[in-house]
């Protein structure tokens, strides 16, 4: 038992030397996972701040300069054109100079002081329709309070139900919370599965792995000593990309330490396990990291990452159940900014484990198929 | 230009004879056969039917503390609608249990008081959402807050709620290019630029990569061929290759999802031969430079797929992205494709596009295509 556990030892920190005596794929695996958080904590945000926005203000009147008074104040809106006549939108939406174009009718006042709902017509840019559908939310929200004013100033009833929201964990709804705890399951994940699925690929492709063979190692060992190194990296990884959530974003950490790390571990051994497995397949490092890179992608797709998983169709919806990376994402923000326990996450940890066991011991009986 | 044929029509025969080499290599293989193929199949199916920026059936409870048909109503709208999957509850604890464990995303809740209020007028109901998605969760806000405005009114015209109505203004949207508002729409065409920047650089790097590591590139050193000429052996077989995951792609947006193309075909062909250029310059610089299969398929995933994803305008509005970022994204060719793309698809040929984001897409091809070949010679030397 000793005997054995020295010898993974030393398998251990013989392949950790091995990664890590090239400086470039040193930087690469430590350095990556802090410029991604910081290249996608500043780029991925659905949150506009800096719409343009053309208006065709026909009513030029003191209700008309109120309501646009309302958006140019929002921090949202940058007014960039006062249109005089209805042709000029076309040119000005066509290469995409504005979002948004806004017509005020001349009667605007008149009917808002006779009583009358009037309407706005606001023209958006549906290229990317997810942007024109939150800027036309940030035009409703903006007359919303334009009409609040109006009937206060004007003596008018306020809206009979009024909707008093609050959001939990995340008062302000700002991406970058929801997206840097889930890049510590993505990056660790595409990290410690290319890993695991080359290190046995390019012993076989350099021929070391036949060497491996002839020593007193048996299967078992040498598949720890590829699992560990692997894990060993990809916990560094999940506290580089930890340590950019908290000191550079500040963004407040709920939950227990001990906790988030008990997950990542047990989710690390899923994802090595499946590295493994894809390496048992494969005779060429090619191979390896295009399995590697096809097993990838559709995980981290389908991981809740970028789209929510509810607006999946049923089969991919089935599909994600032995993602290991939708549990991934689902308990790092939970412990991260719910601060859930242990208790509350079972239902994330046990498909973990049985995805690490069914992978591990899958890759393990191919070793053995292909060694003996 | 050489007036003598022979030394021309000996570069074109040994170009040829590369070609034809490297493409035999190629479709020998079958991963890149996969790469070229399965990949650009599996990638249009998965973006296609999983990603999906609309919000649908997402689990709500509602919890009705006042049972009378003023609450019901409330209750009604959102059971009626698409966007969510309700359950209606009278216990407040119940559905906070829920929301902790994860089962359900909001709770809208109807005050006891709520039908007595709303009389007054002065009711309030209230919408707690799970903040962690916060995109999902505005629009469960925008959703709530449209609902219960509805049934205010509606209350109101009934005599039920105290209040004028009207003296108000109202917005009325009209989204151009894509009036159902088809998340699809942008997404599809941005997929194709992910396919190409894949097929493209990363192919071609660990291709090239292997080469290195294995010799056979600086063999073909000894051979009388050229530097130029070996570039060119290289890039012609991958572009072609390429060209079969593009016209893939493009055939899949419009027959399989459906996606208008309103600009002309032939433009959006050639603009996407220049991004393909682009991305396999960029493959062949990055292996000519690294001679790693492992780091050159990180590098290329951090220098070309993630900027394609993350900074093109693809999915995230490049106008909201601090400053800095902004700047960074002029150097994604990604970025300028992205905008041909959406315009060529959604918009028809708008020319004020199409000329200077085609045109720089040319002038980063010939660039990358003329460091490449310095790359490559420099380590002959």
């Amino acid at each position: 038992m000793t005997e054995s556990l020295r010898r993974i030892l030393a398998l251990i920190r013989k392949e950790i030397l091995a990664i890590m005596k090239d400086a470039r794929t040193r930087n690469m695996l430590l350095i990556q996972p802090v410029l991604q958080c910081l290249l996608f904590g500043y780029a991925a945000t659905l949150d506009l701040n800096n719409v343009p926005y053309a208006v065709l203000d026909r009513d030029r009147s003191t209700a008309s300069s109120a309501l646009l008074a309302e958006l140019d104040g929002s921090g949202v809106f940058h007014r960039v054109a006062n249109l005089t006549e209805a042709d000029q939108m076309k040119r000005l939406i066509d290469n995409q100079t504005v979002l948004l174009v806004l017509q005020i009718e001349p009667d605007f006042q008149r009917r808002l002081s006779a009583g009358d709902t009037t309407p706005i017509q606001v023209i958006a840019d549906g290229r990317n329709s997810n942007t024109a559908g939150a800027a036309l939310g940030y035009v409703n929200e903006a007359v919303d309070a334009f009409n609040a004013d109006w009937r206060a100033d004007h003596g008018l009833a306020a809206a009979p139900i009024t909707v008093e929201p609050r959001a939990w964990y995340n008062a302000n709804l700002e991406t970058r919370w929801n997206l840097i705890p889930a890049l510590v399951g993505t990056i660790t994940l595409m990290s410690t599965l290319m890993l695991s699925a080359l290190s046995v690929a390019r012993e076989r492709e350099e021929g070391t792995f036949d060497q491996l063979l002839v020593t007193p190692f048996r299967p078992a060992e040498i598949m720890a000593g590829k699992a560990i190194p692997a894990m060993m990296i990809g916990v560094v990884q999940a506290t580089n990309a930890l340590l950019v959530a908290q000191l550079w974003f500040r963004i407040p950490f709920a939950g227990s330490f001990v906790t988030l790390y008990v997950g990542l571990i047990l989710f690390l051994f899923a994802a090595v396990g499946i590295g493994l497995f894809v390496s048992s397949l494969a005779a060429t490092m090619q191979q390896a990291m295009l399995f590697a890179f096809v097993a990838i992608m559709p995980f981290s797709l389908l991981s809740g990452l970028t789209t929510p998983i509810s607006s999946m169709p049923t089969v991919l919806q089935d599909f994600t159940l032995i993602n290991p990376l939708r549990y991934a994402i689902d308990l790092v923000h939970r412990v991260y900014l719910e601060g859930a326990g242990l208790d509350r996450l079972v239902p994330d940890l046990w498909p973990m484990a049985i995805i690490a066991i069914v992978t591990l011991s899958a890759a393990a009986w191919m070793f053995r198929n292909r060694l003996e | 230009m050489s007036a003598d044929p022979s030394p021309l029509a000996a570069k074109a025969r040994r170009v040829g004879a590369l070609i034809r080499k490297e493409g035999r290599q190629m479709l020998r293989d079958p991963s890149s056969f996969a790469l070229g193929v399965v990949l650009p199949l599996m990638l249009i199916l998965l973006f296609g039917y999983a990603m999906s920026l609309d919000v649908k059936h997402v689990p709500i409870a509602v919890v009705l503390d006042d049972p009378s048909s003023q609450g019901a109503e409330i209750a009604a709208s959102f059971q009626l609608s698409s966007y969510f999957q309700t359950e209606v509850t009278r216990s407040m604890h119940q559905a906070q249990d829920e929301m902790l464990s994860g089962r359900i995303d909001a709770i809208v809740r109807v005050p006891a008081d709520f039908a007595r209020r709303a009389a007054l007028g002065d009711a309030q109901v209230q919408v707690l959402v799970n903040g962690i998605d916060g995109n999902t969760a505005r629009i469960v806000e925008a959703y709530a807050e449209a609902a219960v405005a509805q049934s205010g009114a509606r209350l109101q015209a009934e005599g039920q709620a105290s209040g004028v109505s009207g003296g108000q203004a109202s917005v009325e949207s009209q989204l151009w290019f894509n009036s159902a508002n088809d998340s699809r729409y942008f997404l599809v065409p941005g997929l194709i630029v992910l396919i190409i920047t894949l097929i493209g650089a990363f192919m071609t790097s660990m291709v090239v990569a292997r080469e290195w590591e294995r010799g056979t590139f600086e063999a073909l050193f000894v051979t009388p061929v050229r530097t130029d000429e070996i570039l060119l052996g290289k890039t012609v077989p991958y572009f072609l290759l390429g060209m079969v995951g593009v016209l893939l792609s493009m055939a899949a947006a419009r027959f399989m999802f459906h996606v208008p193309i309103r600009g002309s075909l032939s433009v959006l062909i050639g603009v996407s031969m220049l991004y393909l250029l682009v991305s396999v310059a960029t493959g062949l610089l990055i292996s000519s430079s690294l001679k790693s299969q492992f780091l050159c398929s990180q590098v290329t995933l951090l220098v070309t797929f993630m900027p394609a994803l993350m900074l093109s305008g693809f999915i995230y509005d490049l106008r909201s992205v601090p400053l800095g970022i902004r700047l960074a994204s002029y150097l994604v060719p990604a970025r300028f494709y992205v905008s041909l793309l959406q315009t060529l698809f959604l918009a028809g040929d708008v020319w004020s596009v199409i000329w200077p984001n085609g045109l720089i897409l040319a002038v980063v091809a010939v660039a990358l295509l003329a460091l490449t070949r310095r790359a490559t010679r420099k380590l002959l030397g």
